[in-house]
């Protein structure tokens, strides 16, 4: 492994290629990212509204999960084609749908039964109850999934790109960096494609703090 | 015309269980009448059944001269459970709101109530906490001040203050005496203590196991208002003592594995 303060250099001489090579990795990541928990949201509420659809499909998605996404990357790429970035679209929301749905799922469903019955108990509908109880119930698990796709949509959109893209994107540029031996450069697109995660988790992170601030784990946030 | 008529109400559950046989009771309008018996006798059933939150296998229940799945469509009934069952993500003055909004209340109607609820349950101030920043006591008070806030002329309660200490159900206690008699609600209450269904009610149901029926009831003749020095008096130990030998005398019957007809008599 090359030492940390030659790929800082490398980091550092390159940035603005590797920037705008960061940003259209991320436009794909992020692509990905919203279809995918959009979707894995939506079956949810599908699947927590509709028990019966729930355990006809669940088998399905479970599989689906367990096919790596190794073998998807060269197949979405043959689909959609090699330069078009909604190829590694695809790829990072196959990645994303799976936890944003189960944990959304779980937070749906994991509601007390007396928070059930109390509701019943006001002749509430099921609109009121989704509304009202299930929705917020869920909102910490949901947010779980999020934040667990935003790293995942990366490491989809790149490897993605690793199975053939334009030479814009970062996946390709770490990829024919390391087949040329060029490892400190390789490194460098790397620490980019990290930072890249980090501040995407960081940010779904401070999103989920303002919309949950509600929930007990946010504690330290109610000192008064 | 009685708060809650239930008329021959049995329940069976799918497993086999049957929780409650024959079961006969009203309440009259402004009554405190709690439920006791031991463990697994069927007072949160009875309870549910009366709030229509589950279905009689036989029987019918009647609450204010209205079935039980029509009066729960109108409102007629508040219920409080052993968990306060707050939701987290309100505040307390929206928990206690919840009911006014699936009510349609608009919203300087709903702050109004919310502001005398939470006088009537003393907890003035902490309108914009969160549930898990309050203790229990006060978590079963937000409890109860939603269940009063639309003015259901009844209020079911299943063991509201069952996970409180000692100290905090004795404060509570008087502080429910209080609130009924504000309020001229009629009070249907689940507990396994003798001595709070005695410092309570108006009168005491005791419930046998096995299937869970009624074995028999006392009535409290107890001066109101009641305080703490009701509970040294000699009559409320009469009476602590008349729900204690009735409850044994049940848990007895029980045991002798006799005729269910003779437990009927004793009705
Ligand atoms: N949903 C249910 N399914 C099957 N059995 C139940 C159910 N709910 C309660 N029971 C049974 O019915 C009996 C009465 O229960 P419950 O009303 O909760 O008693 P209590 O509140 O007096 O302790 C118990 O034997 C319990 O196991
Ligand atoms: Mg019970």
């Amino acid at each position: 492994m090359p030492k940390p303060t030659a790929i800082a250099q490398a980091f550092w001489d390159q940035k603005s290629a590797l920037w705008s090579q960061g940003i259209y990795t991320f436009k794909e990541a992020l692509g990905g990212y919203a279809l995918g928990c959009s979707l894995g949201i939506f079956v949810a509420l599908l699947f927590a509204a509709w028990r019966p659809l729930s355990s006809a499909f669940m088998p399905y998605a479970v599989a689906a999960n367990a096919i790596p996404i190794i073998a998807f990357a060269p197949i979405m790429n043959n689909w959609f084609g090699l330069l078009n970035p909604f190829s590694k679209m695809a790829i990072a929301a196959v990645l994303c749908f799976f936890p944003v749905m189960i944990n959304t799922l779980r937070g749906l469903t994991s509601v007390h039964p007396s928070s059930i019955e109390l509701m019943q108990s006001y002749a509430a509908g099921r609109v009121s109850l989704f509304r009202r109880v299930r929705i917020p119930n869920a909102l910490p698990h949901m947010f779980t999934g999020l934040k667990v796709a935003t790293v995942l949509s990366m490491i989809g959109a790149i490897v993605g790109e690793y199975f053939g893209g334009p030479t814009e994107a970062l996946g390709v540029k770490i990829l024919n960096d390391s087949s040329y031996g060029n490892f400190t450069d390789a490194w460098a697109g790397i620490v980019m494609a990290s930072l890249l995660g980090i501040v995407f988790y960081a940010v779904v992170a401070l999103a989920e703090r303002l919309t949950t601030s509600w929930h007990p784990s946010a504690r330290a946030f109610h000192t008064e | 015309m009685s708060a809650v008529s239930i008329k021959g109400v049995s329940k069976q559950f799918e497993a086999g269980v049957t929780a409650l046989q024959g079961i006969d009771l009203d309440v009259e309008p402004g009554e405190f009448v709690s439920l006791i018996g031991p463990s697994g006798c069927g007072k949160s059933t009875l309870l549910r059944i009366i709030g229509d939150l589950t279905k009689p296998t036989a029987g019918t229940v009647q609450v204010n001269g209205k079935p039980a799945d029509r009066a729960r469509r109108d409102h007629e009934y508040g219920i409080v459970f052993q968990d306060a069952v707050l939701y987290d993500w309100r505040t307390v003055s929206k928990n206690i709101s919840l009911p006014l909004e699936l009510l349609h209340w608009n919203r300087s109607r709903r702050n109004a109530r919310i502001k005398d609820m939470l006088e009537l349950v003393e907890l003035t101030g902490f309108e914009s906490h969160h549930p898990w920043q309050l203790s229990g006591g006060m978590q079963q008070r937000v409890s109860i001040a939603r269940a009063l806030s639309f003015s259901p002329s009844l209020l079911l309660m299943d063991e509201p203050f069952g996970a409180l200490d000692e100290m905090t159900r004795e404060r509570l206690n008087a502080e429910l005496l209080r609130i009924w008699q504000e309020t001229g609600s009629t009070v249907v209450f689940v507990t396994h203590s003798i001595s709070e269904a005695v410092f309570l009610s108006t009168r005491v149901v005791v419930m046998s196991v096995r299937p869970g029926q009624i074995a028999g009831l006392v009535d409290v003749d107890l001066e109101q208002p009641r305080t703490n020095a009701t509970r040294e008096s000699p009559r409320f130990f009469e009476l602590v003592t008349q729900v204690r030998e009735q409850l044994a005398a049940a848990g007895a019957r029980l045991g002798e594995t006799q005729e269910p007809a003779l437990v009927e008599d004793q009705v």
